[in-house]
């Protein structure tokens, strides 16, 4: 792993056990200096965890923590330049915003006057300064996560950790606050990892993603690489809905492979690092595959029904040789929608599809 | 509904007259002594007419001197002793649940509350040998030790109430914020204490101002305590201005206990684990 100057943290091989549960096995990351990246898994996967790790909240049973250049896998909570943003917000109750926010800066040996001007800044960038007298029971939810952000910003900590900070508030606001947090990250130039399970927030917002499941890393890319280019079936799978068809592979060479769809159609296409000779999965998006007049695509099948989803349609077509392919149409009034039974063929753009790693 | 009805409590046959049967058995022997307090009699059964001759007689009478040393040994020994019951009480309450977990956490805990428990007589026969046998004489200093001892469980349990109603997450993100263990302690969790703590010096402070048997044990000769002051005039017969001393008495403990319930109140109203609400 490459060792520049631009690494903000840099995490080898931890594992963490709580008694008998792996909670992580040997995560190994490389977080750049500004950057945006998101943790992105199941729940339990060990997203909290690994935050906990870096904030120091938990011992590690192994690995190093690498913060620009330091081993601060020793040191305790308060002795990390690192702020967390806590799912639960956890604003001190009996202190108002402004001496939420001055906290950090007090602790960190600030005199009042600087603290305070300080306070009045970062209250400005959350938009929250006509609230610096409120006591938190004051606050609404969304409020209150930004006088979380505010709190955990007014340090200026090399990198700040947010742990699902969006979960509590609505649809709305959620987004609202998901352009603002980007503003943010941009204008102070902060490190941010971000925690979440929601892959639309994880894809809209970071410059790269790391896939977690059980513990372990999946895949580490850009929203783009690890939505077109997944690694495994796992990734594919969880980021955005795709098919996996049964195949069996027959040439491997130079990130292309050779595969024989069901029904016979023998294909070549992008594969992933890893892929082996024999039986395999091919992964299709359901915006790549299009319905055609029978005979002309590359398998076929029935209609099993369709879901509507206001802007698009989904069509489940049932694959004669078994299995079942999801067809994602715009809802557009020039479309011809096949009806519910009628037989017919299928056809992607090989390129778009790939061949996966179990 | 109809059936709901029935099956409340309150429609069962009896249960009101029981309830008023238990409530006068509760408070009958109270009213009657507060009320004949303000009797002019110098009989304690033959009412006369209402005055405050009994107070008069209780701040200024013949035994004034005797209440007022009493009542100043029962003040001065109720405030020490909760203040230290308390400030153990809270270390306790910390070790207990906030060191995580360790060996003896519930041997602890049982070690703590165990003589809400016991006996008082036995208490109180096991703290006089305890005193003898370490050749301690009895006095002003046996009693405070007393009761400093067993005034811990009464402040532990509200303080250990309050401090289980606080997530650890505050003391975390004060630590996540530079402060160091202590500073967490002193600046976060102390305050988010401080009406369990309160609650539990008045609790703690009324038992000890109540407190006979123990301290009739341990205190030895020439030493009394408003309770035992109170007893020893009763063996001479029992004379009115014991029942005006007997009401000021209560009226204090009443205030006490009342006070520590809107203590512990207040506390709830401002509760710190409120999680973030929705809008
Ligand atoms: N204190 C603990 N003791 C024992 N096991 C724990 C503890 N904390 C977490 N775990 C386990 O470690 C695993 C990872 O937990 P973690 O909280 O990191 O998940 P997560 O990815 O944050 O999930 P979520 O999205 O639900 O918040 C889970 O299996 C969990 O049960
Ligand atoms: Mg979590």
């Amino acid at each position: 792993m490459s060792r520049d100057n631009n690494i903000a943290v840099d995490i080898q091989n931890v594992t963490k056990m709580y008694g008998d549960v792996t909670a992580l096995k040997g995560v190994s990351l490389d977080i750049r200096d500004n950057e945006f990246f998101t943790l992105l898994g199941p729940s339990g996967c060990g997203k909290t965890t690994l935050l906990r790790v870096i904030a120091g909240f938990e011992e590690i049973s192994n690995g190093a923590i690498i913060l620009y250049g330091q081993n601060i896998a020793n040191l305790m909570p308060n002795e990390r330049p690192v702020n967390t943003v806590f799912q639960q917000y956890a604003l001190f109750p009996h202190m108002n915003v402004t001496e939420n926010v001055m906290f950090g800066l007090l602790r960190l040996g600030q005199d009042r006057a600087n603290a305070k001007t300080r306070v009045g800044e970062v209250l400005e960038l959350v938009q929250l300064s006509d609230f610096a007298d409120r006591m938190p029971s004051q606050l609404s939810g969304g409020q209150q996560q930004r006088v979380a952000l505010a709190r955990a910003l007014a340090p200026s900590p090399k990198v700040l950790l947010l742990d699902e900070p969006l979960s509590a508030l609505d649809l709305k606001l959620r987004q609202a606050v998901r352009l603002e947090l980007q503003q943010i990250q941009n204008q102070t130039g902060i490190t941010f990892i971000f925690v979440t399970h929601d892959q639309e927030e994880a894809l809209t917002m970071s410059d790269r993603i790391a896939v977690i499941e059980s513990g372990q890393v999946q895949q580490v890319g850009s929203a783009r690489e690890i939505y077109e280019a997944p690694k495994n079936k796992f990734v594919a799978d969880f980021i955005g809905k795709t098919n996996l068809l049964d195949v069996s592979v027959t040439d491997l060479a130079r990130g292309k492979g050779s595969c024989i769809l069901p029904g016979g159609v023998q294909i070549t296409c992008p594969a992933a690092e890893g892929a082996h000779a024999g039986s395999g999965h091919l992964s299709v998006r359901p915006e790549r595959i299009t319905i055609t007049a029978l005979g002309k695509g590359l398998v076929q099948g029935t209609v099993a029904r369709h879901i509507y989803l206001g802007t698009d349609l989904h069509v489940e077509v049932n694959l004669v040789e078994g299995g079942h392919v999801t067809v994602r149409m715009q809802n557009s009034t020039q479309i011809q929608i096949p009806k519910v039974g009628q037989l017919v063929c299928l056809d992607f753009e090989p390129n778009f599809a790939r061949l996966l790693v179990d | 509904m109809m059936s709901e009805k029935n099956l409340d409590l309150r429609y069962f046959t009896g249960f009101l007259p029981l309830t008023l049967l238990c409530l006068f058995l509760l408070y009958a022997p109270l009213i009657v002594v507060m009320v004949y307090s303000f009797n002019d009699s110098n009989s304690i059964t033959r009412w006369d007419t209402v005055s405050l001759r009994w107070y008069y007689d209780v701040f200024y009478g013949l035994e004034a001197p005797k209440f007022k040393a009493a009542a100043i040994n029962s003040i001065s020994i109720a405030i020490m002793a909760a203040t230290s019951a308390t400030i153990i009480a809270t270390l306790a309450a910390t070790a207990m649940l906030r060191a995580g977990r360790f060996k003896g956490k519930s041997f602890s805990f049982a070690l703590i509350n165990l003589p809400l428990m016991v006996p008082e007589i036995v208490t109180a026969v096991a703290t006089l040998i305890f005193f003898s046998a370490i050749g301690f004489t009895t006095g002003y200093l046996t009693i405070l030790i007393a009761h400093i001892v067993f005034c811990i469980p009464f402040a532990y349990l509200p303080i250990a109430a309050r401090m289980e109603g606080i997530e650890g997450v505050y003391e975390q993100v004060a630590q996540d914020l530079y402060a160091t263990r202590l500073q967490a302690f002193r600046l976060i969790l102390m305050p988010l204490m401080a009406p369990g703590i309160l609650s539990g010096f008045l609790l703690a402070f009324i038992i000890s101002l109540d407190d006979f048997i123990i301290t009739n044990f341990v205190k030895g000769a020439g030493i009394e305590t408003l309770p035992t002051a109170i007893f020893g005039a009763v063996k001479q017969g029992i004379k009115p201005n014991i029942m005006a001393i007997s009401t000021l008495l209560l009226v204090v403990s009443v205030g006490f206990v009342a006070l520590s319930y809107f203590v512990g109140q207040m506390g709830e109203k401002a509760n710190p684990t409120t999680k973030p609400k929705g809008d």
